[in-house]
């Protein structure tokens, strides 16, 4: 188990912080670089992928049901699958704070 | 039993890298660069030292090939001066924090402009903060001996650092001297081999040099300052095994004749044997005067300092580099800064000489010793002076 980054101290480093562990960067909570977070109205959505496919940081997954949502620990807030979506169903509202 | 062989500290210096079996050797040729990485040339296209020689573009390239030489576990060696050694710049802070350990020496030179090959220490100022350990030297066998110092240093587990070696250009790059070369066999027994215990390979791989995101930056300086401090008891260590073995003792902070000495004179590399001649003058004249040298520059020797300058009243700074604009030469910053918070401590008086390989000579010293007292009596008004300067 990786060590969440806000719990890795100076001595837990490794010899000039090299990093042992492949992946670690999934750790990298890049959603909170974000002032706007996608909210997807599925009643407009029909599904065809395009959030999916054009969002930069790979952050978007498709559920179950084949609806898509962003994962908000990754997600920087482009606006991007706004933008793109073909049914005006994704819309970016300011986050709070 | 060591032979005794005369020759230039260069070449000498050279000789030292093939005695420590050096793997990789990467360096650029051109001016200001010094013979020994010409005599390495040399020394691997004859046969006689089995190692990969890099000729490349530029010294910036020329560190960068020696972090990814490092990176395997080879043992590795360059050398540079003055200019090149700032090309290299950016790239000596990454095989630090990286602590991939290397040896290079540095010819110290004088920095453009006005362009200036000859010897002073404003290269080695410049690269005071990339967290190398630093060593300086006073003459050629003292050079050969910390190259071979410096492997076993920086190679040790417990520092796994790069270590540079500053040596004054052309007062010792360029000197014919004598020097006692030990044996192979001698240099193998001191110097075994290490592995470190990270390096690239593709059976485990790593990430080397990775992002860090300001949630973790700070633990990996922290990490890096507490390490280089860390190595001090490493260096010492190292030059005690040296001198055990060969004969010839160092230490970080070195004193010459220092008894009872109410003056004390401060300075740093291939002048201090210069200084000893006018402190050897001055003695005989009755003063009680003094010689301290700093020879492990970092991580910087506070204790030793503090103990060397006790009971002294006077001590007067020489630098071989200006900080322009700041408050005194580098040297002498530091030394107040070191001494400020003891409850008794001498008057600190600096005064910056031997500038781009202006000579500084035995009467010279006794001057910048009869001035410094002077000096030192103007309490806070006193600024640091260049020596010899003309109106």
């Amino acid at each position: 188990m990786i060590k969440k980054e806000t719990d890795v101290g100076w001595k837990d480093l490794e010899v000039g912080c090299i990093v042992v562990d492949p992946g670690s960067a999934d750790q990298y909570e890049t959603g909170d670089w974000r002032s706007q977070r996608p909210v997807h109205d599925n009643s407009k959505c029909n599904k065809c992928g395009l959030c999916f496919i054009y969002c930069p940081e790979g952050c978007v997954e498709q559920l179950e049901d084949g609806l898509y949502e962003a994962n908000l620990f990754y997600c920087k807030g482009c606006g991007i699958c706004a933008h793109e979506c073909a049914k005006d169903a994704i819309t970016m509202i300011e986050e709070a704070g | 039993m060591a032979k005794r062989v005369g020759m230039e500290v260069s070449l000498a210096i050279g000789e030292a890298a093939k005695l420590a079996d050096v793997d990789v050797v990467a360096a650029y040729p051109i001016t200001p660069q010094t013979h020994i990485v010409e005599h390495l040339a040399d020394l691997v296209a004859n046969g006689e030292l089995d190692a990969a020689y890099i000729p490349v573009e530029s010294e910036h390239s020329a560190m960068s090939a020696c972090l990814g030489a490092s990176a395997v576990g080879a043992r590795t060696f360059t050398a540079t001066a003055g200019q090149g050694l700032e090309l290299m710049h950016e790239v000596l802070y990454v095989a630090a924090s990286m602590q991939l350990p290397m040896v290079m020496t540095v010819a110290n030179r004088a920095l453009s402009a006005p362009l200036s090959v000859w010897g002073d220490h404003s290269d080695a100022m410049a690269v005071r903060d990339t967290g190398w350990i630093q060593i300086f030297t006073e003459n050629g066998q003292e050079v050969f001996d910390n190259v071979l110092c410096a492997f076993r240093m920086g190679e040790d587990r417990r520092v796994l650092l790069p270590v540079m070696i500053h040596l004054d250009g052309f007062h010792l790059s360029h000197m014919i001297e004598p020097f006692l070369i030990p044996e192979q066999s001698e240099v193998d027994k001191f110097l075994p081999r290490s592995n470190y215990p990270l390096t690239l390979d593709p059976e485990k791989p790593v990430s080397m040099g990775a992002f860090a995101p300001p949630v973790i930056y700070s633990e990996t300086k922290k990490a890096q300052e507490e390490n280089l401090a860390a190595s001090r008891d490493v260096v010492i260590e190292g030059w005690n095994e040296f001198a055990g073995v060969f004969g010839r003792q160092y230490l970080p902070v070195e004193s010459y004749r220092t008894e009872g000495a109410k003056v004390l004179l401060l300075t740093m590399g291939s002048y201090s044997e210069t200084a000893m001649g006018a402190i050897d003058k001055m003695r005989n004249d009755g003063m009680d005067v003094g010689l301290v040298r700093i020879r492990l520059w970092r991580p910087f020797p506070t204790q030793e300092l503090r103990q060397a300058v006790r009971g002294s009243e006077t001590l007067i700074v020489f630098d071989r580099a200006l900080s322009l604009g700041g408050q005194a030469g580098p040297v002498c910053s530091e030394v107040r800064s070191a001494l400020y918070n003891e409850d008794s401590r001498p008057k600190v008086a600096n005064i910056v000489g031997g500038l781009g390989g202006r000579d500084v000579t035995v009467a010279a010293f006794e001057e910048i010793i009869n001035r410094g007292i002077e000096m030192a009596q103007q309490g806070s008004e006193q600024k640091f002076e260049i020596f010899g300067v003309r109106e």
